[in-house]
């Protein structure tokens, strides 16, 4: 997608000291910088306090049902691949409170929930996940009734997109064509480069308030090198060997008796892993507390999946019973009816799904069995 | 949001800093006026705003109600359309926040939001024979248009209400379709599944009745509501009848936390049944009334 916003101005040259005074800015805005960082055995998108948080040196192997740390042999701090979950977490967080009710003489009062917390920066948001953010957005934001705590987060958000240098072995974002390209959406992008042993970020602004601070940190243009290995690390990340047939699986609503339904449910935990690692699963659930004088009541707003039983509940029972149904539920709607509703798919090719299975059930084998191009 | 994010969505994103959209999550508190039980386990509340004004909605919308502490349900609103100065809602007690619904008493309040969701298409009907099929508590959610339908009685051809219950003691509204059935320009047939007690009308299911006729398939639009497997057999007893299936409406039941499209849980097939919903044409659901567990 053109950016509209792009001056094609030549791009600045950030090393380590120029990144940490990025987000030392970024933070003198008065925001809440969230990144890449160690915690848990792997790398998370969490709170940190300067560029020394970000995983320096650290990548990750990702395959079907499995996850690890491991150590590069340099010291990229955006070379991980993905963190388990994306940037949901902070734009749509799993516990939101929708409001608070209290008793008085007669009925009640409704109080709307709080303002939301400062302002976001996101540092090293990848393409797939610039995709699912958008994708989001048209799910909270382009409809008669939007979602105005998520409207203000993504609003008030400064994004420093990165683009991937390498793909995981789950990654298909190729096919989806969502990346690794970062194209749009960004304010500014960074590509981490090594040239002649020179650790840098090629560094583009995507907005206004981006090109402002970029100009504001004085950094010297990149030079031919730089950009050429840019466009070398893009390109080595669209190497990717996991393909979906994302024209093909438009078509998996066609198929609602297909056997491999079955086939999937033997294997399928209907544990909900896919649904809360996916970056663009939605659905939500809610939640009523009071306290012990039952004077004050809150309602809360939670992350839910469609893989539990309770989900589909109206009087008389769920109406899906069975882990078919629910696995067909969530790739049909991910890949199928997700276009009839928002006009694309819901799937950005990022192969979350895929690695935190644990059983290491692969979408893109699932969608190409049922669609009837089984690859052996 | 940056610019390159808000192009990437061409989409207009009404920017909320500047102008502030209402949460649809808020619900807005309610005064019951009046309570009046139409069943053993089905009653109906007349609700005002506690902070004064109307509430306007089209036939065959709902709102979700929520009650201080328990929860929230979705419930169709069965009043007057015409009447905006209070809010009709019958419900049946049949879980934990309908059966708290029922214990609150006039005076009481409780939280409202909406009203969300499509209607009946009263308008698109003029010039035509309306059918009303409606199965046990499904006749709430008719009785809007019903309404709407009488207060514009001579648009129609025919206007027939065919209603089925379990037993004698089902019958909503008993009093009302009485009334109803007394009047010259309207048809009411009434079928239980089960007599009971000295019952001397129609026993069977509600498309017998459908069979019988008595109105013009070729000139017809029904408006059909009840359990889903009871809409599916009414369907396809107007078709058979010879009825359009362009012309057959039907309001679906799912699980719903928002109402308004971002929960998720509606969902069926393509449809969010809360805003898409609940209200389709026959003919652009009928395949997924096929599909089990849908």
């Amino acid at each position: 997608m053109a950016q509209p916003n792009s001056k094609s101005t030549t791009p600045y040259l950030l090393d380590m000291d120029g990144l940490a005074a990025l987000i030392s800015a970024l933070r003198r805005q008065g925001r809440q910088i969230v990144g890449p960082r160690l915690a848990d055995d792997a790398v998370i998108y969490d709170d940190i306090e300067t560029a020394a948080d970000l995983p320096a040196g650290w990548g990750s192997e990702q395959a079907g049902g499995h996850y690890r740390l491991k150590r590069r042999d340099d010291n990229a701090v955006f070379g991980y691949g993905l963190a388990p979950q994306g940037w949901k977490r902070q734009l749509y967080p799993p516990r939101q409170k929708l409001f608070a009710a209290r008793r008085q003489a007669g009925g009640f009062t409704v109080e709307p929930p709080p303002p939301p917390a400062p302002p976001l920066a996101l540092i090293g948001v990848r393409a797939c996940e610039l995709a699912a953010i958008a994708r989001q957005a048209k799910v909270f934001g382009d409809r008669a009734f939007a979602d105005p705590g998520y409207q203000t987060r993504l609003s008030s958000a400064f994004i420093v997109a990165v683009q991937c240098a390498e793909a995981q072995a789950t990654c298909f974002c190729a096919s989806m064509g969502t990346g690794p390209e970062v194209t749009a959406g960004f304010d500014i992008k960074l590509t981490e480069v090594f040239v002649q042993k020179h650790h840098g970020f090629v560094a583009e602004a995507g907005s206004a308030q981006g090109a402002k601070l970029l100009k504001a940190l004085k950094a010297p243009a990149a030079g031919p090198a730089e950009i050429k290995a840019a466009g070398v690390a893009v390109k080595n990340a669209a190497r990717q060997n996991k393909h979906l047939d994302a024209e093909a699986a438009r078509n998996l609503v066609a198929h609602p008796d297909h056997p491999r339904w079955d086939k999937v449910a033997e294997r399928c935990l209907s544990c909900g892993n896919c649904t809360m690692v996916c970056p663009t699963c939605f659905c939500t659930t809610v939640e009523d507390v009071t306290d012990l004088k039952g004077d004050n009541a809150e309602r809360w707003r939670k992350w839910d999946s469609c893989f539990t039983m309770d989900f589909s509940y109206i009087h008389g029972g769920a109406v899906r019973t069975e882990t078919r149904s629910r696995y067909r539920q969530w790739i049909t709607h991910k890949l199928s009816t997700w276009v009839d509703q928002f006009g694309e798919q819901g799937c950005v090719g990022c192969g979350r799904c895929v690695t935190w299975c644990p059983v290491g059930i692969d979408i893109t084998e699932e969608a190409a069995a049922i669609t009837g191009q089984e690859r052996i | 949001m940056n610019a390159p994010l808000r192009d990437a969505l061409h989409a207009p994103v009404r920017d909320p800093l500047h102008a502030p959209v209402r949460d649809p999550m808020v619900p807005v508190p309610f005064r019951i006026e009046k309570v009046r039980r139409d069943l053993s386990d089905t009653f109906t509340m007349e609700l005002v705003p506690e902070a004064g004004g109307e509430f306007a909605f089209q036939p065959g919308q709902f709102n979700m109600l929520y009650v201080f502490g328990v929860g929230e349900v979705p419930i169709s609103i069965s009043g007057d359309p015409a009447d905006r100065s209070v809010l009709v809602h019958t419900t049946r007690a049949v879980g934990q926040v309908t059966e708290a619904l029922d214990a609150l008493k006039p005076g009481d309040s409780l939280g409202v939001r909406g009203p969300f969701g499509t209607s009946w298409p009263v308008e698109s009907a003029f010039g035509h024979d309306l059918v009303f099929v409606a199965g046990g508590v499904g006749l709430a959610p008719l009785r809007p248009a019903i309404y709407q339908a009488m207060a514009n009685r001579q648009r129609f051809g025919r206007v027939i209400v065919l209603y089925g219950a379990r037993t004698p003691e089902d019958i909503l509204y008993k009093k009302e379709l009485e009334r109803w059935r007394g009047r010259f320009d309207l048809d009411v047939l009434v079928t239980v599944d089960r007599a009971t007690g000295k019952w001397g009308g129609n026993v069977g299911v509600v498309t017998n009745l459908i069979a019988r006729g008595g109105f013009d398939p070729l000139n017809t639009t029904s408006f059909v509501c009840g359990p889903e497997v009871m809409m599916r057999y009414a369907a396809q007893a107007l078709e058979k009848k010879g009825v359009d299936t362009g012309r057959i409406w039907v309001s679906v039941e799912r699980n719903m936390k928002c109402g308004c499209g971002l929960c998720g849980h509606c969902q069926w097939g393509p449809h969010f049944t809360c805003k898409d919903g609940p209200v389709f044409r026959y003919d652009r659901v009928a395949d997924l009334f096929q599909i089990r567990e849908l």
